[in-house]
């Protein structure tokens, strides 16, 4: 009986709605212009920081993204991963070893205290010292000062290379010349901190007062495990004014559940696509919502020289030889559906200075006849030790490393016919054990993303001996000598030069093994627009809009 | 009555103590060094490596970890995570929600559970009786995550009646299906159980006495067969609760809740052994009182179970 009246009542509803949003239409288009809708905010996949929000203290993406939104340093990194002014109105050096630093002039943290020397001063002394136990200390190594203030036990709170000379300049004097010091300056670790933060770090930590495009809405915007809420700082005027209302990081624990909300439109910006959508995401979302393109980031196996039949003359033979067995090209085809480059040498592409046909690199390419050579040549030098297989250790509780490991393990069996396996550790913590203290039993799988965009980043960290991710305890001081020689060139220009001959030596020692570059693979939802990815592989949350 | 409610709650020092000890030692056992998990692929000098371990008394062996634990605990200061919060704080968020997540699971598959496991027992051998059959042990078969994956693929995504995850804060509505999906495999079982309980019951001598002197035929169903096959139900109920809480990894996993299954899975990851202790000793806590609930109810629903 009640039927009939239905389909009138709904008629007018559907009217009126029409009449409003028409209304709606018009207005929205008009102040929004072609660029975007910038009233929208941004709804994007976090993870939990791992530790108060202190530039010094965090050491992992989840933080890391925060941090790099709500602080920024001397420079920041724009989409290629040059450095563009922040803070800093010059940074002068004549020798590459004495830093003049300028700021300019009237910038301010969100809190309204002024962003002076003292800010930056203050927060890199706080980073180094022993006693404050910061995660990211050992990115201030290069300073003069560094070693008395980050001893063990020390109780020198301050370095040497850094000195005040008035509000708005300092002086850094390095240990040594290093020509792409100044690249550095734009990673999160680099940023200056408020007094209040250095007063009581674990209180601002939950509530963290910045300077940059972004800050917290309000106390308690961080709901732990749930969400961070973050609105334009409106003070902010530098390249990365925010083009929205604001970015919501929802936290998730898995990639594959973030999925679900970004195809559902629940979710803005998914910024990794999960393992088990690499297939199919393209055509979940379109060409127009999703993005894949290469970042700062490779995988590589590295074989600890400890290891019996890996190390002298032969070991040098059967490292070329096993790298040459990998098929790179079909794994990053099959396995990542082409989400992989094949790798070309120890860094990245985007880098300046990049070359990807350095002599050696044929060493990286798959060659199964070469590769049964040089084996054959090892054995003739000291047969090969077979109560002592290699094995490949990975993490199995996250990052999804058994597939590939499987893959390159499958093919150095075919390939060189000789007895290799992976060795599966239930949790990163005890495989990154393993590593730090020199008790591996096998070789292992390590991925590497860089801090900041330079050839050194890449070097440095991982090949230098007694350098905290050195896990095939690599010691080759000719190639140290390398290092030292190409930071202290004149110019970055230079000085990559010299860092591409330290590679060389790498691309014939071949401590680790590089496999690929990492892509980045995201995707946004049907609400939002301008959405683009970073050299690092993060988007540019600053410029995405509504739709 | 009482004299027996006071025994039960003082057997719990001895399951309070048994069971953090035993806890701490399974967590201090895990291989690892817990600081390689707070410090990430890129390490940290030895210097602050030394310091965190200080901080969190993993310099010390595992007698004095576990009494300084047990210090904590009674002067009710749990201690920190890794990431510097107070464990307190912690427990505090996850355990309403985990716990709103648990009691909406056991409502639907009591409420359900029982309801279809009435009626299919009443009409024993009929259509509805063997659908029910058929349907619930699909339920048992297949496992939870695919069930979840499903269910929010279908619900979430495809139909969009829901949301996917949970999202902020979680409410009565955003918990519907994950309670759903996490109370299914119960449900099942109740439904089997009081079925099987309900045929027994219907054929005993007392079902016919009821009927033989006249009373109606609701009345007989309610209070002569039901009551009497709740035992069993009952019994299973009280130990689900547990099991609901500690148990709801997967479903909050698929779900993204933020509750007590998802913290004590990353706690375990990272080696936290104050935090996983402290999770599942107030899981124990809970466990243990919803079985004292159950053997008091024991008592109301057959009046022959006395407590002295």
């Amino acid at each position: 009986m009640r039927s009939p009246r239905t389909p009138k009542l709904l008629s007018v509803a559907a009217v009126a709605l029409l009449a409003l949003t028409a209304c709606g239409g018009g207005d929205s288009s008009a102040d929004a212009g072609a660029e975007g809708d910038t009233s929208r905010v941004i709804i994007a996949d976090g993870s939990e920081p791992q530790s108060p929000l202190i530039p010094t203290d965090t050491s992992e993406v989840g933080g890391g993204a925060i941090l790099d939104l709500i602080f920024v340093g001397l420079v920041s990194y724009d989409a290629d991963g040059t450095p563009v002014n922040e803070m800093a109105e010059s940074i002068d050096t004549e020798d590459s070893q004495l830093y003049t630093i300028k700021l300019k002039e009237g910038k301010t943290f969100t809190n309204g205290d002024p962003v002076t020397s003292a800010s930056f001063v203050d927060a890199w002394n706080f980073g180094a010292a022993a006693k404050n136990a910061q995660k990211s200390g050992t990115f201030f190594d290069s300073i003069e000062g560094y070693d008395e203030a980050s001893a063990a036990g020390s109780t020198v709170e301050t370095m040497s290379g850094l000195t005040i000379v008035d509000d708005t300049t300092f002086t850094v004097k390095l240990k040594q010349a290093e020509s792409d010091w100044p690249l550095r300056l734009g990673y999160s670790a680099f940023a200056p901190m408020p007094a209040a933060a250095l007063a009581d770090p674990a209180t601002y930590g939950e509530n963290p007062v910045g300077n940059g495009p972004y800050m917290f809405d309000g106390e308690g915007a961080w709901e732990h495990n749930q969400q961070i809420r973050l609105v334009p700082n409106e003070d902010y005027d530098g390249p990365q004014k925010a083009q929205n209302a604001g970015i919501t990081f929802k936290i998730y624990q898995s990639d594959t559940t973030a999925y679900q909300d970004l195809i559902s439109d629940n979710l803005d910006v998914l910024k990794t696509i999960p393992t088990s959508d690499i297939k199919n995401f393209k055509s979940d979302l379109g060409e127009e919502r999703s993005t894949e393109s290469i970042y700062a980031g490779n995988q590589t196996i590295s074989i600890p020289y400890y290891l019996e039949n890996w190390s002298g003359e032969a070991g040098k033979l059967r490292r070329q030889a096993l790298s040459m067995a990998i098929n790179r090209e079909e794994i990053t085809d099959v396995i990542f559906n082409g989400g992989r480059t094949p790798a070309e040498d120890f860094t990245a592409p985007m880098l300046d200075g990049f070359d990807g046909d350095l002599p050696g690199s044929e060493n990286l390419e798959f060659n199964p006849e070469e590769a049964k050579k040089v084996w054959a040549e090892a054995e003739k030098i000291s047969p090969y030790d077979e109560s002592k297989p290699l094995s490949i250790v990975y993490n199995a509780d996250k990052g999804d490393h058994k597939t590939w490991v499987e893959a390159v393990v499958n093919g150095v069996k075919n390939n060189l016919g000789i007895e290799i396996s992976g060795q599966p550790k239930s949790t990163f913590k005890e495989a990154r054990t393993e590593a730090n203290a020199g008790e591996l039993t096998g070789a292992i799988r390590s991925g590497w993303q860089a801090d900041y965009p330079s050839l050194y980043n890449f070097l440095g960290p991982i090949f230098i001996e007694g350098a905290g991710s050195n896990d095939a305890r690599y010691a080759n001081p000719e190639f140290e000598a390398l290092l030292t020689d190409g930071l202290a060139a004149p110019s970055v220009e230079e000085g990559t030069e010299i860092m591409n001959q330290a590679q060389e030596m790498l691309l014939e020692d071949l401590p680790a093994i590089p496999l690929w570059y990492q892509h980045a693979q995201g995707g946004w939802s049907n609400n939002v627009t301008n959405v683009e990815f970073g050299w690092d592989g993060v988007p540019l949350y600053y410029a995405i809009t509504g739709k | 009555m009482a004299g027996y409610v006071l025994r039960r709650f003082l057997q719990l020092i001895p399951v309070f103590l048994g069971a953090t000890l035993l806890l701490y030692f399974l967590v201090f056992s895990l291989p690892g060094d817990a600081t390689a998990a707070i410090c990430g692929e890129k390490g940290c000098t030895p210097a602050v490596e030394a310091s965190l371990r200080a901080q969190y008394n993993l310099d010390q062996p595992f007698w004095v970890q576990y009494f300084l634990y047990l210090k904590g605990v009674l002067t009710f200061d749990l201690g920190t995570n890794f990431a510097g919060r107070e464990i307190a704080t912690i427990i505090g968020e996850v355990f309403p929600t985990t716990a709103k997540l648990a009691l909406m699971a056991l409502a639907f598959e009591a409420v359900f559970g029982i309801a279809f496991g009435l009626f299919a027992g009443l009409r024993k051998g009929k259509l509805f009786d063997s659908t029910v059959l058929v349907l619930s042990l699909i339920v048992i078969a297949v496992p939870i995550f695919v069930l979840g994956f499903l269910m929010q693929f279908v619900f979430g995504v495809k139909l969009a009646w829901t949301t996917p995850t949970v999202s902020g804060d979680a409410g009565f509505t955003g918990l519907l299906l994950p309670a759903i999906v996490l109370g299914l495999v119960s449900f099942a079982y109740v439904l089997r159980l009081t079925r099987t309980s309900v045929i027994e019951n219907a054929n005993a001598d007392y079902v016919r006495t009821a009927t033989a002197k006249g009373l109606s035929r609701p009345r007989v169903v309610t209070v002569h067969i039901l009551r009497n096959s709740m035992i069993p139900v009952a019994t299973f109920l009280g130990a689900d609760l547990g099991a609901l809480m500690g148990g709801a990894i997967v479903t909050e996993g698929i779900f993204n809740v933020n509750g007590v299954g998802n913290t004590l899975y990353r706690a375990v990851l990272n080696g936290e052994a104050p935090v996983v202790v402290s999770i599942v000793t107030v899981l124990i806590l809970i466990f243990c009182l919803a079985n004292l609930l159950v053997d008091l109810l024991y008592a109301w629903l057959d009046p022959r179970i006395r407590y002295a």
